[in-house]
């Protein structure tokens, strides 16, 4: 099945569509600053719940934080949660309706900072949800400040001679953390670090997708991306500062437990397939 | 203990020949829990905390045997906002908590009110503030009434008085929730969730109303979106405006309250809950001594039945508000009456409960200090303006308006008699 709207019939001959806009992406002018990577994971999202067939049963949980306006781009339903609470709100669905796609959609101050418990709990649960966690770093919508994820040494509006882990703390490697708990299925983490980069992030999203549909618990997928405005940076800066980004948060699979990939480290108690 | 199994009967538990509804003993907590299966609540989310636990621990046992949902959440953030997950796809939801959990389901509260979905949260108050105490209390009056979270918003709240109202406002609270598509919020209290009466088994399951404003995956239909958002000003003024006229709506139409031996009173106490069970009791011993008062209860404390107790205003001497708390109720008790009767007030605080004699004692005092009669407290001099009770917050300024106040509006002058 094609991702795109079936092309105008073409009278070239030999001539075929290779790339369009996904049926589920709404075609309206992006709200999301120059060179952010929001939009490139929606337009991936769209692609990947075409393919699956998913887009007439999905519900979606839109977060707080730039993101939030993705009910306006994705072709779905969708609710808005409090700041960080998306996983529970997903739960609530989750629960109710046994037969939905719940994709939840995060940011990294939503998921990793306030949303830290609904996550980990979410997780522990073993809920069978999808979660995207975009990790750029920072907090966009408020300007820029520190998010849990920024580096060590990043000038934020709110570590303005760069993060010092005496006073800021480390950053939260949050999708390896989850990865040790029975209840995902699946973690991984992806990068929008160029096209090669963007093409394997589809096949990841993709396999958080099936693992809720297979019945095998939490996926999650973890997108190292792009914030020029809060970075200090142009468009095509921030996406090669992504080098050295995924060199504190490296891209891979971190668990795929029915394929059998797990981390070596079962927490206490854990069940490790 | 016998526990209920069924939903509702069909007929109306007192219609003429029904056959008297079961009577059992049963914990205010449990009740409650059972009402809201009765009523058909598809599923229920909460967090421990004390004194509502047990209606937690009956939502674990009978939902999953009902083949309906039951999560125990981290925490009543989270509680709530499950809550807010299941009521986007138009799933009938209960959450209940005890008033520090009540606090944090705060937030998520703003957003389903902006949101407009309909939950119902039950608070089995406890004191405060802080951690305060496991005992019963009425603390949480102004948050509730106020609108509980951020914004411009008010909820109903419904308050029961006994174990057995408490079951009959939980189905009518689903239904106002659903009806208006708003979260409604039942406000028991310790004593209400802890103790044990006998309880008419008697149940009712409200309508479904249609939901096509949910969520459900758009396959023939558009996509839908339920959110509090709105960046542009003008489109928030104009929700807010929207949610202004549902509020005037339920203002107009959801005012519940009751009143006793008031018919020919001249006081009146106004109090709610566990408060007015015991200014009840005040009230008819104080009467057996031969005082003129009623009791003013109010059940739908937003919307305040403020008319019906304005309409009293101008033929009672003085009212009296009975609280467990350090003084709020009163407060819509005075904007109410708009200084049309003088108000008293006396509160306990931190799981402290007024005896009926306390209550009786100053209903004796005001009877007495106003018409010369009447029996008077032993320790008040029968020319001395009273004492504060030593162990109540009846304010000290009020007693000392109250006792050199002029005597146009006092007790046991006449009606406009003017000195």
């Amino acid at each position: 099945m094609s991702p795109v709207a079936p092309p105008p019939p073409s009278r070239i001959g030999e001539a075929r569509v290779v790339a369009g806009r996904p049926r589920l992406l709404a075609e309206r002018p992006t709200h999301y600053c120059p060179g952010c990577g929001h939009g490139v994971v929606h337009r991936l999202l769209a692609e990947v719940l075409d393919e699956l067939g998913l887009g007439p049963r999905t519900i979606g949980v839109a977060p707080v934080g730039c993101a939030v306006f993705i009910y306006d781009y994705l072709l779905v339903d969708f609710v808005e949660a409090p700041h960080g609470r998306a996983p529970a709100v997903a739960t609530g669905i989750r629960r109710v309706r046994p037969e939905a796609f719940v994709l939840v959609y995060q940011g990294d101050g939503d998921l990793a900072a306030i949303g830290t418990a609904e996550i980990v709990h979410a997780a522990a649960r073993g809920e069978r949800l999808t979660v995207v966690f975009v990790n750029n770093g920072v907090y966009g919508m408020t300007g820029g400040q520190m998010a849990p994820t920024t580096l060590l040494g990043q000038r934020t509006t709110s570590t303005p001679t760069g993060r010092d882990p005496k006073a800021a703390g480390y950053p939260l490697p949050i999708t390896e953390m989850l990865a040790l708990l029975p209840g995902v299925a699946y973690a991984a983490r992806g990068s929008l670090a160029g096209p090669a980069a963007i093409g394997k992030l589809k096949a990841l999203l993709r396999r958080a997708c099936e693992v809720q549909i297979e019945g095998l618990g939490l996926g999650i997928v973890e997108v190292l991306s792009t914030c020029p405005v809060g970075w200090g940076l142009t468009p095509v800066e921030a996406v090669e500062r992504l080098a050295e980004v995924e060199r504190t948060y490296p891209v891979g699979v971190f668990a795929d437990r029915a394929r059998g990939i797990a981390p070596v480290v079962a927490p206490a108690g854990g069940k490790g397939r | 203990m016998t526990t209920a199994r069924s939903s509702a009967a069909a007929s109306p538990p007192h219609a003429a020949g029904a056959a008297r509804p079961e009577r059992i003993l049963m914990k205010g907590n449990e009740a409650i829990a059972e009402a809201a299966i009765a009523a058909g609540v598809d599923a229920y989310f909460g967090y421990p905390i004390t004194p509502q636990a047990e209606l937690l621990e009956r939502m674990a046992r009978r939902m999953p045997e009902l083949g309906r949902v039951f999560v125990q959440a981290e925490s009543e953030l989270a509680a709530i906002s499950m809550a807010l997950g299941a009521a986007a796809t138009g799933a009938r939801v209960l959450v209940s908590s005890s008033s520090p959990g009540i606090s944090l389901m705060a937030e998520a509260m703003s957003y389903l009110a902006g949101s407009e979905l309909p939950v119902v949260l039950v608070n089995v108050m406890r004191g405060g503030p802080g951690l305060g105490s496991i005992g019963p209390s009425q603390s949480d009056y102004l948050q509730a009434v106020k609108g509980h979270g951020h914004g411009d918003y008010r909820v109903p709240v419904l308050a029961p008085a006994s174990i057995g109202e408490a079951m009959d406002l939980v189905a009518d609270a689903f239904e106002i929730a659903e009806r208006y598509r708003t979260p409604v919020i039942v406000l028991a209290d310790g004593i209400l969730g802890q103790a044990m009466e006998p309880v008419d088994l008697r149940f009712r399951t409200p309508e479904r109303r249609p939901t096509d404003w949910a969520l459900s995956g758009a396959a023939d239909r558009p996509p839908r979106v339920i959110r509090s958002l709105h960046l542009r000003p003008e489109d928030l003024e104009a929700h807010n405006r929207h949610l202004r006229e549902k509020e005037a709506a339920m203002a107009a139409a959801e005012v519940r309250w009751a009143g006793h031996r008031l018919a020919d009173a001249e006081l009146a106490v106004v109090a709610y809950g566990t408060a007015a069970r015991v200014a009840r009791t005040a009230v008819d011993r104080a009467r057996a001594a031969g005082i003129a008062v009623g009791l003013f209860r109010p059940i739908s404390l937003w919307p305040f039945p403020s008319e019906p107790l304005a309409g009293l205003a101008d033929r009672l001497r003085a009212i009296l508000v009975v609280e467990l708390s350090a003084g709020q109720l009163v407060e819509d008790v005075r904007l109410a009456v708009a200084g049309r009767v003088p108000v008293l007030f006396h509160g306990r605080t931190g799981g402290m409960v007024p005896s009926p004699g306390e209550v009786e004692q100053i209903l004796q005092t005001l009877a007495g200090m106003g018409a010369g009669q009447g029996v008077r407290p032993h320790h008040l001099p029968a020319d001395a303006a009273p004492e504060p009770d030593p162990v109540s917050l009846v304010e000290e300024g009020a007693w000392a308006r109250w006792a050199g106040a002029p005597r146009e509006r006092g007790v046991g002058r006449g009606r406009g008699g003017g000195a």
